[in-house]
Protein backbone atom coordinates (compact mmCIF):
# COMPACT_ATOMS: atom_id res chain seq x y z
CA UNK A 1 0.00 0.00 0.00
CA UNK A 2 1.36 3.59 -0.79
CA UNK A 3 2.63 4.65 2.33
CA UNK A 4 0.57 7.87 2.26
CA UNK A 5 -2.70 6.39 1.94
CA UNK A 6 -4.65 7.52 4.73
CA UNK A 7 -5.87 4.09 6.71
CA UNK A 8 -9.37 4.84 8.57
CA UNK A 9 -11.36 2.24 10.03
CA UNK A 10 -14.57 1.44 7.61
CA UNK A 11 -16.77 1.79 10.05
CA UNK A 12 -16.04 3.75 12.86
CA UNK A 13 -19.34 3.92 15.07
CA UNK A 14 -19.50 0.75 14.78
CA UNK A 15 -21.47 -1.34 17.44
CA UNK A 16 -18.54 -4.09 19.14
CA UNK A 17 -21.83 -6.37 19.59
CA UNK A 18 -22.45 -6.18 15.66
CA UNK A 19 -18.76 -7.72 15.32
CA UNK A 20 -20.53 -10.37 13.18
CA UNK A 21 -21.08 -8.24 10.34
CA UNK A 22 -17.66 -7.19 9.93
CA UNK A 23 -16.22 -6.20 6.59
CA UNK A 24 -13.04 -8.82 6.14
CA UNK A 25 -12.38 -12.28 6.62
CA UNK A 26 -14.88 -14.98 8.08
CA UNK A 27 -12.42 -15.28 11.78
CA UNK A 28 -12.15 -18.73 13.71
CA UNK A 29 -10.82 -19.09 17.40
CA UNK A 30 -9.53 -22.00 18.64
CA UNK A 31 -8.87 -22.08 22.36
CA UNK A 32 -7.98 -24.88 24.88
CA UNK A 33 -6.20 -25.70 27.29
CA UNK A 34 -1.86 -26.36 26.92
CA UNK A 35 -1.07 -29.16 25.02
CA UNK A 36 -4.13 -30.36 23.33
CA UNK A 37 -3.43 -29.39 20.24
CA UNK A 38 -4.18 -26.40 19.12
CA UNK A 39 -1.37 -25.69 17.03
CA UNK A 40 -1.37 -28.67 15.49
CA UNK A 41 -4.96 -28.12 14.71
CA UNK A 42 -3.82 -24.49 13.03
CA UNK A 43 -1.01 -26.70 11.12
CA UNK A 44 -3.64 -29.31 9.71
CA UNK A 45 -5.97 -26.65 8.58
CA UNK A 46 -3.20 -24.33 7.07
CA UNK A 47 -2.36 -27.88 5.02
CA UNK A 48 -6.12 -28.68 4.50
CA UNK A 49 -6.84 -25.23 2.60
CA UNK A 50 -4.14 -25.12 0.75
CA UNK A 51 -4.45 -23.70 -2.86
CA UNK A 52 -8.13 -23.67 -1.86
CA UNK A 53 -8.29 -20.67 0.67
CA UNK A 54 -6.68 -17.25 0.91
CA UNK A 55 -5.44 -17.76 4.92
CA UNK A 56 -4.21 -15.71 7.60
CA UNK A 57 -3.10 -17.05 10.92
CA UNK A 58 -2.74 -14.87 14.66
CA UNK A 59 -1.06 -16.77 17.32
CA UNK A 60 -1.51 -15.97 21.51
CA UNK A 61 1.32 -17.87 22.88
CA UNK A 62 2.18 -16.94 26.32
CA UNK A 63 5.98 -17.04 24.60
CA UNK A 64 5.61 -14.52 22.23
CA UNK A 65 6.38 -16.24 19.13
CA UNK A 66 6.89 -20.06 19.90
CA UNK A 67 3.56 -21.46 17.84
CA UNK A 68 4.05 -18.54 15.23
CA UNK A 69 7.58 -20.33 15.05
CA UNK A 70 6.26 -23.75 15.04
CA UNK A 71 4.21 -22.75 12.19
CA UNK A 72 7.00 -21.39 10.33
CA UNK A 73 9.31 -24.34 10.64
CA UNK A 74 6.00 -26.84 9.40
CA UNK A 75 6.27 -24.83 6.34
CA UNK A 76 2.92 -25.06 6.12
CA UNK A 77 2.00 -21.58 5.87
CA UNK A 78 4.00 -18.72 4.02
CA UNK A 79 5.42 -16.84 6.94
CA UNK A 80 3.99 -13.73 6.08
CA UNK A 81 0.12 -14.84 6.94
CA UNK A 82 1.06 -15.51 10.25
CA UNK A 83 0.92 -12.64 13.17
CA UNK A 84 1.84 -13.43 16.98
CA UNK A 85 0.35 -11.10 19.49
CA UNK A 86 1.60 -10.60 22.65
CA UNK A 87 -0.24 -11.47 26.10
CA UNK A 88 1.67 -9.94 29.33
CA UNK A 89 0.73 -13.18 31.23
CA UNK A 90 -3.05 -13.10 30.44
CA UNK A 91 -4.09 -15.10 27.09
CA UNK A 92 -7.53 -15.25 28.31
CA UNK A 93 -7.38 -11.16 28.53
CA UNK A 94 -6.33 -11.21 24.75
CA UNK A 95 -9.23 -13.13 23.26
CA UNK A 96 -12.56 -12.30 25.56
CA UNK A 97 -11.51 -9.11 27.64
CA UNK A 98 -9.36 -6.76 25.66
CA UNK A 99 -9.19 -7.60 21.99
CA UNK A 100 -7.78 -4.82 20.60
CA UNK A 101 -4.64 -6.51 19.91
CA UNK A 102 -6.18 -9.42 18.06
CA UNK A 103 -8.09 -6.84 16.33
CA UNK A 104 -5.02 -5.13 15.03
CA UNK A 105 -3.13 -8.39 13.79
CA UNK A 106 -6.24 -9.11 11.76
CA UNK A 107 -6.41 -6.06 9.92
CA UNK A 108 -2.99 -5.56 9.29
CA UNK A 109 -2.92 -8.91 7.69
CA UNK A 110 -5.47 -8.20 5.11
CA UNK A 111 -3.96 -4.72 5.15
CA UNK A 112 -0.64 -6.34 3.50
CA UNK A 113 -1.92 -9.41 1.96
CA UNK A 114 -5.34 -7.85 0.62
CA UNK A 115 -8.74 -9.63 0.90
CA UNK A 116 -8.83 -12.95 3.10
CA UNK A 117 -11.20 -15.70 3.02
CA UNK A 118 -10.81 -17.17 6.45
CA UNK A 119 -8.74 -16.04 9.45
CA UNK A 120 -7.84 -18.44 12.35
CA UNK A 121 -7.32 -16.86 15.64
CA UNK A 122 -5.25 -19.51 18.26
CA UNK A 123 -5.30 -18.24 21.81
CA UNK A 124 -2.47 -18.65 24.03
CA UNK A 125 -3.34 -22.44 26.65
CA UNK A 126 -5.27 -22.02 29.13
CA UNK A 127 -7.87 -22.95 30.85
CA UNK A 128 -11.55 -24.48 30.56
CA UNK A 129 -13.03 -21.26 31.24
CA UNK A 130 -11.26 -19.00 28.40
CA UNK A 131 -13.50 -18.27 25.16
CA UNK A 132 -13.62 -16.10 22.55
CA UNK A 133 -15.39 -12.71 22.28
CA UNK A 134 -17.77 -12.80 19.92
CA UNK A 135 -16.27 -9.08 18.76
CA UNK A 136 -13.08 -10.95 17.72
CA UNK A 137 -14.03 -14.04 16.02
CA UNK A 138 -17.39 -15.21 14.43
CA UNK A 139 -17.05 -18.99 15.46
CA UNK A 140 -14.71 -20.46 17.92
CA UNK A 141 -13.76 -24.22 18.23
CA UNK A 142 -12.02 -25.57 21.90
CA UNK A 143 -9.78 -28.16 21.81
CA UNK A 144 -9.09 -31.24 24.40
CA UNK A 145 -7.40 -33.92 24.12
CA UNK A 146 -8.13 -37.82 25.40
CA UNK A 147 -4.70 -37.73 27.21
CA UNK A 148 -6.17 -35.12 29.64
CA UNK A 149 -8.27 -37.51 31.13
CA UNK A 150 -11.77 -38.68 29.88
CA UNK A 151 -13.48 -36.60 32.44
CA UNK A 152 -13.00 -33.27 31.08
CA UNK A 153 -15.80 -33.09 28.75
CA UNK A 154 -17.89 -33.61 32.08
CA UNK A 155 -16.65 -30.83 33.72
CA UNK A 156 -17.64 -28.58 31.29
CA UNK A 157 -16.66 -24.97 31.57
CA UNK A 158 -17.56 -22.75 28.79
CA UNK A 159 -15.08 -23.53 26.06
CA UNK A 160 -16.51 -27.17 26.47
CA UNK A 161 -20.39 -26.40 26.79
CA UNK A 162 -20.45 -23.52 24.61
CA UNK A 163 -17.80 -23.19 21.66
CA UNK A 164 -19.34 -23.70 17.93
CA UNK A 165 -17.39 -26.93 17.67
CA UNK A 166 -15.84 -29.55 20.30
CA UNK A 167 -12.25 -31.46 18.94
CA UNK A 168 -11.35 -34.13 21.10
CA UNK A 169 -7.88 -35.12 19.80
CA UNK A 170 -5.48 -37.34 20.20
CA UNK A 171 -7.90 -40.41 20.34
CA UNK A 172 -5.18 -42.72 19.43
CA UNK A 173 -3.97 -42.41 22.77
CA UNK A 174 -6.93 -43.70 24.33
CA UNK A 175 -6.42 -46.99 24.87
CA UNK A 176 -2.69 -45.97 26.20
CA UNK A 177 -4.19 -43.39 28.91
CA UNK A 178 -7.00 -45.71 29.66
CA UNK A 179 -9.86 -43.16 28.09
CA UNK A 180 -12.98 -44.41 27.48
CA UNK A 181 -14.24 -42.53 24.01
CA UNK A 182 -17.66 -43.46 24.74
CA UNK A 183 -17.66 -41.94 27.88
CA UNK A 184 -15.98 -38.76 26.61
CA UNK A 185 -18.84 -38.57 23.67
CA UNK A 186 -21.76 -38.92 25.77
CA UNK A 187 -20.59 -36.42 28.20
CA UNK A 188 -20.17 -34.01 25.82
CA UNK A 189 -23.70 -34.61 24.52
CA UNK A 190 -25.25 -34.14 27.74
CA UNK A 191 -23.08 -30.79 28.16
CA UNK A 192 -23.29 -29.37 24.54
CA UNK A 193 -26.89 -30.54 23.82
CA UNK A 194 -26.75 -30.06 19.24
CA UNK A 195 -23.76 -28.61 19.25
CA UNK A 196 -21.33 -30.83 16.84
CA UNK A 197 -18.18 -32.69 18.84
CA UNK A 198 -15.72 -34.36 16.79
CA UNK A 199 -12.85 -37.04 17.90
CA UNK A 200 -10.00 -36.99 15.61
CA UNK A 201 -6.03 -38.08 16.12
CA UNK A 202 -4.57 -34.71 14.27
CA UNK A 203 -1.16 -36.86 14.41
CA UNK A 204 -3.30 -39.98 12.20
CA UNK A 205 -5.09 -37.09 10.07
CA UNK A 206 -2.92 -34.92 9.37
CA UNK A 207 -5.43 -32.13 7.29
CA UNK A 208 -7.98 -32.76 10.37
CA UNK A 209 -10.70 -33.24 7.77
CA UNK A 210 -14.00 -32.96 9.72
CA UNK A 211 -12.97 -29.98 10.91
CA UNK A 212 -11.64 -28.71 7.64
CA UNK A 213 -15.33 -29.83 6.19
CA UNK A 214 -17.43 -28.16 8.73
CA UNK A 215 -15.58 -24.53 8.04
CA UNK A 216 -16.38 -25.11 4.31
CA UNK A 217 -19.81 -25.61 5.45
CA UNK A 218 -19.71 -22.15 7.35
CA UNK A 219 -17.94 -20.28 4.45
CA UNK A 220 -20.25 -21.94 2.05
CA UNK A 221 -23.54 -20.83 4.00
CA UNK A 222 -21.47 -16.80 4.81
CA UNK A 223 -21.13 -16.62 0.95
CA UNK B 1 -14.88 12.94 39.93
CA UNK B 2 -17.01 11.06 37.56
CA UNK B 3 -17.19 8.19 36.77
CA UNK B 4 -16.22 8.62 33.21
CA UNK B 5 -12.95 9.24 34.78
CA UNK B 6 -13.13 5.90 36.46
CA UNK B 7 -13.92 4.24 33.52
CA UNK B 8 -11.11 5.32 31.41
CA UNK B 9 -8.69 5.04 33.88
CA UNK B 10 -9.69 1.35 34.98
CA UNK B 11 -7.20 -1.21 33.89
CA UNK B 12 -9.83 -3.42 32.32
CA UNK B 13 -11.29 -0.77 29.99
CA UNK B 14 -9.90 -2.46 26.41
CA UNK B 15 -7.24 -0.58 24.87
CA UNK B 16 -4.60 -3.09 24.74
CA UNK B 17 -2.47 -2.15 28.22
CA UNK B 18 -2.48 -5.16 30.14
CA UNK B 19 0.05 -6.82 27.51
CA UNK B 20 2.43 -4.01 28.05
CA UNK B 21 4.98 -3.62 30.80
CA UNK B 22 6.39 -0.17 30.10
CA UNK B 23 9.39 -1.33 30.55
CA UNK B 24 9.14 -3.29 33.91
CA UNK B 25 9.77 -6.65 32.53
CA UNK B 26 12.59 -6.00 31.02
CA UNK B 27 13.79 -4.21 34.44
CA UNK B 28 13.01 -7.22 36.31
CA UNK B 29 14.89 -9.60 33.67
CA UNK B 30 18.47 -7.50 34.34
CA UNK B 31 17.54 -7.57 38.19
CA UNK B 32 17.02 -4.18 38.84
CA UNK B 33 13.63 -5.18 40.11
CA UNK B 34 13.19 -8.11 42.20
CA UNK B 35 11.97 -6.67 45.32
CA UNK B 36 9.02 -4.23 46.70
CA UNK B 37 11.56 -1.59 47.60
CA UNK B 38 13.25 -1.70 44.42
CA UNK B 39 10.05 -1.09 42.49
CA UNK B 40 9.26 1.68 44.08
CA UNK B 41 12.17 3.04 43.00
CA UNK B 42 11.55 1.98 39.43
CA UNK B 43 7.90 3.00 39.64
CA UNK B 44 9.01 6.10 40.91
CA UNK B 45 11.70 6.83 38.87
CA UNK B 46 9.29 6.41 35.85
CA UNK B 47 6.51 8.70 37.30
CA UNK B 48 9.25 11.94 37.31
CA UNK B 49 10.59 10.40 33.96
CA UNK B 50 8.24 9.42 31.30
CA UNK B 51 4.96 9.98 33.56
CA UNK B 52 5.51 13.74 33.90
CA UNK B 53 6.21 13.72 30.38
CA UNK B 54 3.53 11.35 28.84
CA UNK B 55 0.52 13.59 31.38
CA UNK B 56 1.85 16.65 30.33
CA UNK B 57 1.31 15.62 26.75
CA UNK B 58 -1.91 14.41 27.50
CA UNK B 59 -3.32 17.44 29.21
CA UNK B 60 -1.64 19.64 26.19
CA UNK B 61 -3.69 17.26 23.78
CA UNK B 62 -7.21 17.46 25.62
CA UNK B 63 -6.68 21.43 25.63
CA UNK B 64 -6.10 20.95 21.94
CA UNK B 65 -8.76 19.13 21.74
CA UNK B 66 -11.35 21.27 24.06
CA UNK B 67 -10.09 24.41 23.30
CA UNK B 68 -8.48 24.64 19.74
CA UNK B 69 -8.50 27.82 19.56
CA UNK B 70 -6.80 29.19 22.54
CA UNK B 71 -3.76 26.45 22.23
CA UNK B 72 -2.00 27.58 19.60
CA UNK B 73 -1.96 31.20 19.80
CA UNK B 74 1.78 31.80 19.40
CA UNK B 75 2.76 29.34 17.59
CA UNK B 76 1.04 29.08 14.30
CA UNK B 77 -0.24 31.68 11.38
CA UNK B 78 -3.62 28.75 11.10
CA UNK B 79 -4.05 29.25 14.57
CA UNK B 80 -4.00 32.99 14.89
CA UNK B 81 -6.68 33.17 12.38
CA UNK B 82 -8.60 30.22 14.25
CA UNK B 83 -7.92 32.18 17.45
CA UNK B 84 -9.81 35.52 15.76
CA UNK B 85 -12.63 33.25 15.36
CA UNK B 86 -13.07 31.83 18.31
CA UNK B 87 -12.95 35.17 19.91
CA UNK B 88 -15.22 36.18 17.36
CA UNK B 89 -17.27 33.54 18.60
CA UNK B 90 -16.57 32.36 22.64
CA UNK B 91 -20.04 29.84 22.78
CA UNK B 92 -17.19 28.20 21.12
CA UNK B 93 -15.31 26.57 23.98
CA UNK B 94 -16.48 24.95 27.33
CA UNK B 95 -14.80 24.85 30.80
CA UNK B 96 -15.27 21.20 32.19
CA UNK B 97 -13.71 19.64 29.23
CA UNK B 98 -16.72 18.60 26.48
CA UNK B 99 -15.73 18.50 23.55
CA UNK B 100 -17.57 21.92 21.92
CA UNK B 101 -18.99 22.30 18.58
CA UNK B 102 -15.71 23.20 16.53
CA UNK B 103 -15.44 25.78 13.14
CA UNK B 104 -13.44 25.01 10.58
CA UNK B 105 -10.97 27.34 11.37
CA UNK B 106 -10.48 25.69 15.35
CA UNK B 107 -10.80 22.63 13.59
CA UNK B 108 -7.43 23.13 11.67
CA UNK B 109 -5.74 24.73 14.60
CA UNK B 110 -6.28 22.01 16.96
CA UNK B 111 -5.36 19.52 14.01
CA UNK B 112 -2.02 21.50 13.63
CA UNK B 113 -1.42 21.72 17.71
CA UNK B 114 -2.45 17.76 17.75
CA UNK B 115 0.22 16.60 15.06
CA UNK B 116 3.34 19.09 16.62
CA UNK B 117 2.16 17.45 19.74
CA UNK B 118 2.08 13.56 18.76
CA UNK B 119 5.93 15.13 16.46
CA UNK B 120 6.89 16.66 20.09
CA UNK B 121 7.03 13.53 21.96
CA UNK B 122 8.23 11.52 19.09
CA UNK B 123 11.33 13.39 19.93
CA UNK B 124 11.25 12.98 23.63
CA UNK B 125 11.46 8.65 22.78
CA UNK B 126 14.94 8.37 21.91
CA UNK B 127 13.97 4.47 21.94
CA UNK B 128 12.38 3.57 18.80
CA UNK B 129 10.89 0.19 20.32
CA UNK B 130 9.06 2.71 22.59
CA UNK B 131 7.25 5.00 20.27
CA UNK B 132 6.16 1.66 18.33
CA UNK B 133 4.59 0.12 21.64
CA UNK B 134 3.26 4.18 22.33
CA UNK B 135 1.75 4.14 19.07
CA UNK B 136 0.23 0.91 19.08
CA UNK B 137 -1.58 1.50 22.24
CA UNK B 138 -2.76 4.51 20.96
CA UNK B 139 -4.39 2.57 17.90
CA UNK B 140 -5.82 0.63 20.72
CA UNK B 141 -6.82 3.27 22.79
CA UNK B 142 -8.10 5.11 20.10
CA UNK B 143 -10.18 1.71 18.43
CA UNK B 144 -12.14 1.58 22.10
CA UNK B 145 -12.56 5.62 22.80
CA UNK B 146 -14.62 5.73 19.45
CA UNK B 147 -17.00 2.84 20.38
CA UNK B 148 -17.36 3.95 24.23
CA UNK B 149 -17.14 7.78 23.57
CA UNK B 150 -18.66 8.13 19.54
CA UNK B 151 -17.55 12.10 18.72
CA UNK B 152 -16.19 14.37 15.99
CA UNK B 153 -13.25 15.04 18.29
CA UNK B 154 -11.25 12.46 16.80
CA UNK B 155 -11.11 13.54 13.28
CA UNK B 156 -8.82 16.17 14.89
CA UNK B 157 -5.82 13.57 15.53
CA UNK B 158 -3.19 13.11 12.42
CA UNK B 159 -4.24 10.65 10.97
CA UNK B 160 -1.13 7.48 10.66
CA UNK B 161 -1.23 4.20 9.64
CA UNK B 162 0.39 3.37 12.90
CA UNK B 163 -1.27 5.21 15.48
CA UNK B 164 -1.01 8.08 17.00
CA UNK B 165 1.00 8.14 20.55
CA UNK B 166 -1.23 7.14 23.46
CA UNK B 167 -0.68 10.13 25.21
CA UNK B 168 -1.94 12.61 22.67
CA UNK B 169 -4.95 10.24 21.98
CA UNK B 170 -5.97 9.70 26.00
CA UNK B 171 -6.00 13.79 25.77
CA UNK B 172 -8.51 13.81 23.12
CA UNK B 173 -10.15 10.52 24.30
CA UNK B 174 -10.85 12.30 27.89
CA UNK B 175 -11.99 15.66 25.88
CA UNK B 176 -14.72 12.97 24.23
CA UNK B 177 -15.25 11.48 27.60
CA UNK B 178 -16.23 15.08 29.22
CA UNK B 179 -13.57 14.67 31.38
CA UNK B 180 -10.60 17.57 32.68
CA UNK B 181 -7.63 18.47 31.48
CA UNK B 182 -6.16 17.54 34.81
CA UNK B 183 -8.06 14.30 34.82
CA UNK B 184 -6.29 13.55 31.24
CA UNK B 185 -3.19 14.10 33.10
CA UNK B 186 -4.18 11.94 36.25
CA UNK B 187 -5.16 9.30 34.29
CA UNK B 188 -1.96 9.06 32.24
CA UNK B 189 0.39 8.88 35.32
CA UNK B 190 -2.16 6.43 37.32
CA UNK B 191 -2.24 4.22 34.24
CA UNK B 192 1.38 4.00 34.24
CA UNK B 193 2.26 2.95 37.40
CA UNK B 194 -0.65 0.59 38.01
CA UNK B 195 0.05 -0.99 34.64
CA UNK B 196 4.10 -1.83 35.70
CA UNK B 197 2.41 -3.11 39.28
CA UNK B 198 0.53 -4.98 37.98
CA UNK B 199 3.06 -6.65 35.22
CA UNK B 200 5.48 -6.55 38.71
CA UNK B 201 2.32 -8.87 40.16
CA UNK B 202 2.28 -11.18 37.20
CA UNK B 203 5.99 -11.30 36.99
CA UNK B 204 7.33 -11.85 40.71
CA UNK B 205 4.21 -13.30 42.49
CA UNK B 206 4.23 -10.19 44.95
CA UNK B 207 1.08 -10.66 47.63
CA UNK B 208 -1.53 -8.26 45.78
CA UNK B 209 -2.11 -6.89 49.06
CA UNK B 210 1.34 -5.13 49.24
CA UNK B 211 0.78 -4.19 45.81
CA UNK B 212 -1.87 -2.33 46.51
CA UNK B 213 -0.59 -0.73 49.67
CA UNK B 214 2.27 0.39 47.46
CA UNK B 215 0.00 2.29 45.06
CA UNK B 216 -1.69 3.49 47.67
CA UNK B 217 1.65 4.77 49.38
CA UNK B 218 2.23 6.11 46.40
CA UNK B 219 -0.79 7.80 45.49
CA UNK B 220 0.15 11.48 46.58
CA UNK B 221 2.83 11.65 44.43
CA UNK B 222 1.21 10.78 41.86
CA UNK B 223 -1.80 12.97 42.09
CA UNK B 224 1.40 15.39 42.31
CA UNK B 225 2.69 14.85 39.13
CA UNK B 226 -0.49 14.72 37.70
CA UNK B 227 -1.33 18.56 38.98
CA UNK B 228 2.28 20.13 37.62
CA UNK B 229 2.15 18.10 34.32
CA UNK B 230 -1.91 19.91 33.77
CA UNK B 231 0.03 23.21 34.26
CA UNK B 232 1.83 22.53 30.90
CA UNK B 233 -1.91 22.41 28.83
CA UNK B 234 -2.07 25.28 26.19
CA UNK B 235 1.92 25.72 25.88
CA UNK B 236 3.70 25.83 22.72
CA UNK B 237 4.66 21.66 22.33
CA UNK B 238 7.81 22.62 22.00
CA UNK B 239 8.30 23.98 25.44
CA UNK B 240 6.34 20.99 27.19
CA UNK B 241 8.77 18.61 29.97
CA UNK B 242 11.49 16.46 28.24
CA UNK B 243 12.33 14.24 31.00
CA UNK B 244 13.74 10.83 29.82
CA UNK B 245 15.92 7.83 31.54
CA UNK B 246 18.49 6.52 29.14
CA UNK B 247 18.75 3.06 31.21
CA UNK B 248 15.13 2.76 30.30
CA UNK B 249 15.34 3.32 26.41
CA UNK B 250 18.30 0.95 26.35
CA UNK B 251 16.38 -1.53 28.33
CA UNK B 252 13.66 -1.44 26.00
CA UNK B 253 15.66 -1.32 22.48
CA UNK B 254 17.03 -4.68 24.69
CA UNK B 255 13.42 -6.13 25.11
CA UNK B 256 12.21 -5.83 21.86
CA UNK B 257 14.93 -7.97 20.44
CA UNK B 258 14.08 -11.33 23.29
CA UNK B 259 12.77 -14.31 21.49
CA UNK B 260 10.96 -15.17 24.08
CA UNK B 261 9.08 -12.28 25.73
CA UNK B 262 5.19 -12.27 27.74
CA UNK B 263 4.77 -8.37 26.89
CA UNK B 264 5.09 -6.65 24.10
CA UNK B 265 6.89 -3.54 25.98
Amino acid sequence: MHPETVHTHPDPNVDPHSALHHHGAFRVGIGGPVGSGKTALVAALCRAFAGELRLGVVTNDIYTTEDADFLKRAGVLDPQRIRAVETGCCPHTAIRDDISANLAAIEELEEELGQLDLVLVESGGDNLTATFSRGLVDRQIFVVDVAGGDKVPRKGGPGVTAADLLVINKTDLAPMVGADLSVMERDARARRGDLPTIFLSIAQDRQAVKVADWIRALLAHEH
Amino acid sequence: MTSALLLLADGRFPAGGHAHSSGLEAAVAAGRVSSLSTLESFLLGRLYTTGLVTAAFAAASHHAAAHPATSTAAAHPAAQGAAAAHLATPSGAVEGGSVPRLGDMECAAGSEVLLQLDEELEARMASPATRVASRKQGAALLRAAKMVWPGDGYGLLPQRRDGVHHAVVLGVTAAAAGLSCAEAALIACYSQVTGQASAALRLLGFSPYDIQRLLAQLAGQCDAVAMAATAHAGKDPAELPMFSSPLADISAELHATWEVRLFAS
